[in-house]
């Protein structure tokens, strides 16, 4: 009895230890969606003039028939040129990426998708970032992964690697390409 | 001279504020609300700021989005119901008490009541244990050392 009460605190603290060192492997910005497995919010963006493969925009109804990427870029944001050639990558291996230009000037996101090229088999214009803020978004780069049915199903937060496209995401698509 | 300039601009010194004249709602009442929603609301960009404290332009977008709410009449809750459904419960500075949280809400008082409990048996422990009386050859001994 007399040891226990010593033991204790140790076991104690050691368990503290250990939930702390959890906590800390954690990264405290990766917020979980509120969107998985629900419908994408709704919306109706209108394009980016003339950017190269510009077109006229989209809806959230567009974003249904096989499962795609919805990627929120900026050409103001620093990581995006990062993840651009993976997104290319992404597209010409047959799954379609759709792009939401968040909070840009119509005429500077051209100027960013002339440059970089474009990716997207859709482009759309969130100037006042409304729909960003329905789909959750926090940051620049985003991506959601959305199913055949127009569900969103993962959220990437950040760039994605070419090695977080084959671990992670391409079996996911695969997957869903299944499921439909 | 100079202090009491200083003294006086110390007087007038006011604290930098988040919220821009822009932003602000012509009706004090729907500002005051405002501004205790918009306390209550972590910055998801910052993290550690309520949107009301943070120049993040995304904080800035739902204070915005808060007052816009608050203009079509919806209720505290309402909008607050709002905010949660697109970006979670972490938005919340003060998280709602539900099974996910109770280890948080209860935890200190826990940890108080548990730690006070084990403080009450090891003093009570340690008064059974106290010293025993000297024995007489002890007393004797005691008084035989110089004063």
């Amino acid at each position: 009895m007399n040891r226990l009460f010593f033991i204790l605190p140790v076991v104690a603290f050691v368990a503290l230890i250990g939930f702390f060192a959890i906590g800390l492997t954690k990264d405290p910005k990766a917020l979980p969606s509120q969107l998985i497995d629900r419908p994408l919010p709704e919306f109706t963006l209108p394009g980016i003039a003339e950017a190269p493969g510009g077109g006229p925009g989209f809806s959230s109804t567009a974003m249904k028939g096989e499962p795609m990427l919805l990627n929120v870029f900026a050409s103001w944001c620093a990581a995006c040129p990062q993840e651009h050639p993976v997104l290319t990558r992404i597209a010409r291996e047959g799954t379609p990426v759709y792009g939401l230009a968040w909070k840009d000037k119509p005429v500077d996101s051209r100027t960013w998708l002339a440059r970089f090229g474009n990716p997207y088999a859709k482009v759309a214009a969130d100037e006042t970032g409304r729909t960003a803020i329905d789909l959750g978004v926090t940051g620049v780069p985003e991506t959601f992964v959305v199913d055949a049915r127009g569900r969103v199903r993962y959220k990437q937060i950040g760039p994605i690697s070419n090695e977080k496209w084959d671990r992670e995401i391409k079996p996911l698509i695969e997957k869903l390409r299944a499921e439909a | 001279m100079r202090r009491l300039w200083f003294l006086l601009a110390l007087l007038f010194a006011m604290p930098a504020l988040a919220v821009q004249p822009d932003e602000m709602l012509a009706d004090p009442v729907l500002e005051a609300r405002a501004r205790t929603i918009s306390e209550e609301l972590r910055c998801v960009v910052c993290q550690n700021q309520s949107i009301d404290d943070s120049d993040a332009p995304l904080a800035r977008d739902l204070r915005i989005v808060v007052r816009e709410q608050l203009q079509l009449g919806k209720s505290d809750d309402d909008i607050m119901a709002y905010i949660v459904s697109r970006y979670g419960n972490f938005v919340l500075l003060r998280p709602p008490v539900e099974p996910a949280t109770w280890a948080l809400w209860a935890g200190p008082f826990a940890v108080l009541i548990i730690g006070g409990a084990l403080l009450a048996v090891w003093s009570r422990r340690r008064r059974l244990v106290e010293t025993p009386p000297l024995t007489a050859a002890e007393i004797a001994e005691i008084n035989r050392l110089p004063d």
